[in-house]
């Protein structure tokens, strides 16, 4: 019998590791230095964190891993973690709440179930989030972060597009719809449908010249969506906040000089946004997204508290990076062959080495000695030390281990640099 | 080309007799009455059929034990509503069995509605057959928190004290006979053809779904279902309400469950033994809220199944069930807090490993080993699922899976199955089956059980005490 891996799961190889590292350190990175603190959250959460109405849609709901756990006879499920903004959002209420303002990043794994297998259950995700703060200069910040951390790690032909949660919800209020309607097609529309709202708006005519333009919008300019204010005042005037803190957004964007696409339609996320959606898309594919949710924290049993955040979305960044493109040249690496006398001088040699900023690995009676740079015999007589360049093969012995650092300082200046 | 169809027993059985004698199947011994679970075609040389428990036959022909299978569309719904993925065909309505699952709530805390669910403080509990369906139920409503109760029955009698809502299958006039009102109806529910995927891709089952179509368009039975009408609650008319002990503070009162099924007359007679007497137990009515002179005690009839895990959530005090289902539901919570407080040494069985005769294996080790050198997993089927788990990972069995199965769980050997852990009282049932044991887990009497949380009302205490205690001096006596 063959030895399988998990269905739908993935393994990571020390290649694929290496651009997660490299990924994963840039985000972190750029979150430290705009003052974001890490935090990371339990694997397992309750159930029920996710199921009230403005956290997780039902579509989502049907593929989270639940599960009862050994105490769990009164029925309440467990799930490994669905979603990285909810666990955050409740370990601010466990312990944060005091603190107000929370600057927050994390890199951590959510499980959605894929039914086919082929794509994989586990992912990871780099998320920020910015809890107890809720103007148009905070969703700047985090399209800003975002955007310089894509650009760091050398992601070209990044695409912004933007839709709003408010403005949604509150289109669907006007069309005449129960709150559940209203809901399903939220939800329809935050899973991905974009039909969603063609099908219903026609069910009232009398908003049929209206709202339709409201719905399809696509554009580059807060002057287009200022046109649209004016054009709505009179009929719709429960949108003018929405759209007044799009404009406002869509203005601060303008200023920076970023590029953006308005596609109201396209609002896939999450069923806890509120205000702004924002998705990033490299191509078709969507590499991270994000946006305003300021009723999560009180309906989870917080304060009033606003908030907003992304995530990227790691997998797919590890398929897009260039290692080669950010990595800095490797450390030289040395073997270190020690004769069976002089085992001890050997470790305490590779540990120098190590010191000095080399890879120096332990020779085991199975390594090739041209995956190396070097190779370094370690003798009981003399010469105590040999040192072979493996590259242009040339031959140096050595008396102290200071002697065999100066060669390798002098004749391996031309194979990269030392970490 | 083998074809196998699993045929429901039970509530279907006889329409589905019928049906099967008129597509001219020719299957022999498929009746009421039968004592074995074969049968074979007169008409197709090539199809075998076998008899389940109607639960058991969408799992069977879902993980392709089975071609065909007939069952009613409530137990299909409950595994796609898991596993949506799952090998499973709907063929088609065989237009009988008809009913419907209902979530109804209790009439005497008045007239339920969803939005009420849904603005219910604190948890929501669901009593259920149907615990998948319970679960997305709770979840498209969008219920902020809920526990469901997986039931092995009687799920009408939970609400309103052990449940806020029960899933059952049920009428809408049932369902007001047993204080109940429907909250929302869930599913419609008739007898459906369903076929393996697999199977479906891969045989030619022509032949004997012609047989089949014929039967149906000859009868032209109308497919549209009849749109279902059920009392409102508010319209319906007023049921006598259930008289609950009012005089007395609910904390004060003892929640006693009593077994249904076999277990009824022994422990009828135990408790007569005791001085106890019983009202309606058990109930040629299938009331199963009995009432007692025992002062201060209110009595449910439940399934024993069911009762371990109603004592863990404070839904019972006292409860008699067998220990073979305490330790089923010890092994799944191994921290739950319900504990042996009386051995009763009634209904004396043996939970045992059982092989096929034709298996040349004598134990065990001879089994561990026997799986090693296979190259697919050991199939283990029971109806004590967390116990047969248990054995097989105890036991180091390797590459496993259980088989949940819902009673007969002989008829699963060997084709369905290579192990089964199965309870015995004399060893002949097996024997007739050509099995045979090979490993004795445990012996198993009913036992009144309780829960070691504390109890706040000192009233309480002393009266479960004091039924321990006249129950002690009967056992002593028999």
């Amino acid at each position: 019998m063959r030895v399988q891996r998990c269905k739908g799961t993935r393994d990571l190889s020390p290649e694929e590791m290496t651009r997660f590292r490299l990924i994963e350190g840039v985000f972190r990175d750029c979150c430290l230095k705009w003052g974001y603190r890490e935090v990371r959250t339990p694997t397992l959460e309750y159930l029920h964190l996710f199921t009230s109405t403005g956290t997780l849609t039902p579509g989502r709901l049907d593929k989270v891993y639940s599960f009862l756990d050994w105490d769990g006879w009164s029925g309440e499920r467990v799930v490994l973690r669905p979603d990285g903004t909810i666990p955050v959002a409740r370990l601010y209420i466990d312990s944060m709440e005091g603190e107000g303002l929370a600057k927050l990043f994390y890199v951590a794994n959510v499980f959605i179930f894929e039914a086919t297998g082929k794509k994989t259950r586990e992912r990871w995700q780099c998320g920020a989030e910015l809890i107890g703060a809720g103007s148009p200069l905070t969703d700047v910040e985090l399209v800003m972060l975002a955007l310089e951390i894509l650009k760091r790690l050398k992601l070209e032909g990044i695409e912004l597009r933007l839709s709003h949660a408010g403005l949604i919800r509150a289109s669907l209020a006007k069309l005449g719809l129960s709150p559940e309607e209203q809901t399903t097609i939220f939800d329809r529309i935050l899973d991905g449908d974009t039909e969603a709202l063609a099908k219903v708006k026609f069910r009232r005519p009398k908003l049929k010249e209206t709202l339709p333009s409201l719905l399809d919008l696509k554009g580059k300019s807060p002057g287009f969506l200022r046109n649209l204010k004016a054009q709505l005042s009179q009929d719709l005037p429960e949108l003018q906040p929405h759209i007044d803190d799009f404009i406002n957004l869509t203005e601060l964007l303008e200023a920076l000089g970023c590029d953006y696409q308005i596609d109201i339609a396209s609002g896939r996320g999450f069923e806890y946004y509120t205000g702004v959606i924002f998705q990033l898309f490299r191509g078709e594919e969507k590499i991270g997204g994000g946006g305003r949710y300021d009723a999560l924290i009180p309906l989870m049993g917080g304060k009033d508290i606003p908030a907003s955040g992304f995530a990227l979305y790691l997998d797919r960044l590890m398929s897009l990076v260039k290692p080669e493109a950010l990595a800095k040249p490797l450390a030289q690496r040395i073997l270190v062959r020690a004769q069976p006398a002089a085992v001890k001088e050997g470790f305490s040699t590779a540990d120098y080495l190590r010191e000095a900023g080399y890879v120096a690995e332990f020779y085991l009676g199975t390594q090739e000695q041209a995956d190396f740079e070097w190779t370094l015999a370690v003798k009981s007589k003399q010469p105590l030390f040999i040192l072979t360049d493996q590259v242009k093969r040339r031959r140096f012995e050595a008396q102290t281990i200071k002697e065999v650092l100066a060669v390798l300082r002098e004749k391996g200046g031309d194979k990269g640099s030392v970490a | 080309m083998e074809i196998k169809v699993a045929l429901p027993k039970g509530r279907l059985l006889g329409e589905t007799a019928a049906l099967l004698r008129r597509a001219g199947w020719g299957l022999i011994g498929y009746h009421e009455r039968a004592r074995f679970y074969h049968t074979k075609s007169r008409r197709f040389p090539n199809l075998s059929a076998k008899v389940f428990h109607e639960k058991d036959i969408p799992i069977q022909v879902a993980i392709g034990n089975y071609d065909l299978g007939i069952c009613g569309s409530d137990w299909i719904e409950e595994l796609l509503a898991k596993y949506p993925s799952s090998g499973l065909l709907k063929e088609g309505n065989l237009g009988y069995g008809e009913g419907a699952l209902y979530m109804a709530a209790s009439r005497s805390e008045g007239a339920a509605t969803v939005e009420e669910m849904r603005a219910k403080p604190g948890i929501v509990r669901i009593a259920s057959e149907y615990p998948n369906l319970a679960e997305s139920f709770a979840l498209n409503l969008r219920l902020r928190r809920f526990s469901i109760f997986p039931l092995w029955g009687a799920a009408e009698v939970y609400p309103p004290e052990s449940a806020d809502l029960a899933l059952a299958f049920s009428t809408a006039e049932e369902l007001l006979q047993y204080g109940l009102a429907p909250v929302s109806k869930i599913l419609s529910v008739s007898a459906f053809l369903i076929a393996n995927r697999n199977s479906w891709e891969s045989k030619d089952m022509g032949e004997v779904m012609a047989s089949l179509q014929d039967v149906l368009i000859s009868e032209s039975v109308p497919r549209k279902l009849a749109k279902e009408k059920y009392p409102s609650s508010t319209t319906a008319p007023r049921m006598p309400e259930i008289q609950y002990l009012s005089e007395e503070p609910a904390e004060d009162i003892v929640q006693l469950a009593l077994p249904d099924g076999h277990q009824q007359s022994p422990t009828l007679h135990l408790l007569s033994k005791a001085g106890i007497h019983i009202d309606d137990y058990p109930s040629a009515a299938g009331n199963r809220r009995p009432t007692t002179d025992l002062s201060g005690v209110t009595i449910k009839v439940i399934r024993p199944q069911d009762m371990p895990l109603q004592v863990a959530n404070g839904n019972f005090d006292l409860a008699i069930t067998g220990r073979d289902w305490l330790m089923e539901h010890l092994y799944q919570f191994p921290s739950s807090p319900v504990t042996e407080l009386l051995d009763l040494k009634l209904g004396k069985v043996k939970i045992v490993a059982v092989v096929s005769k034709d298996l040349s294996v004598a134990d065990v080790h001879g089994l561990r080993q026997l799986n090693a050198e296979r190259a697919v997993p050991l199939r283990v089927a029971s109806e004590y699922i967390n116990i047969a788990d248990k054995y097989a990972r105890d036991n180091h069995l390797g590459l496993y899976r259980v088989v949940p199965t819902w009673g007969a769980s002989e008829a699963f050997l060997p084709e369905d199955a290579d192990l089964l852990i199965e309870n015995t009282q004399t060893g002949r049932t097996i024997a007739r089956h050509n099995l045979k044991i090979i490993d004795t887990l445990f012996a198993s009497t009913a036992w009144l059980i309780g829960s070691s949380n504390r109890i706040s009302s000192s009233i309480k205490r002393e009266r479960i005490k004091s039924i321990i205690e006249t129950l002690r001096r009967a056992v002593e006596e028999l």
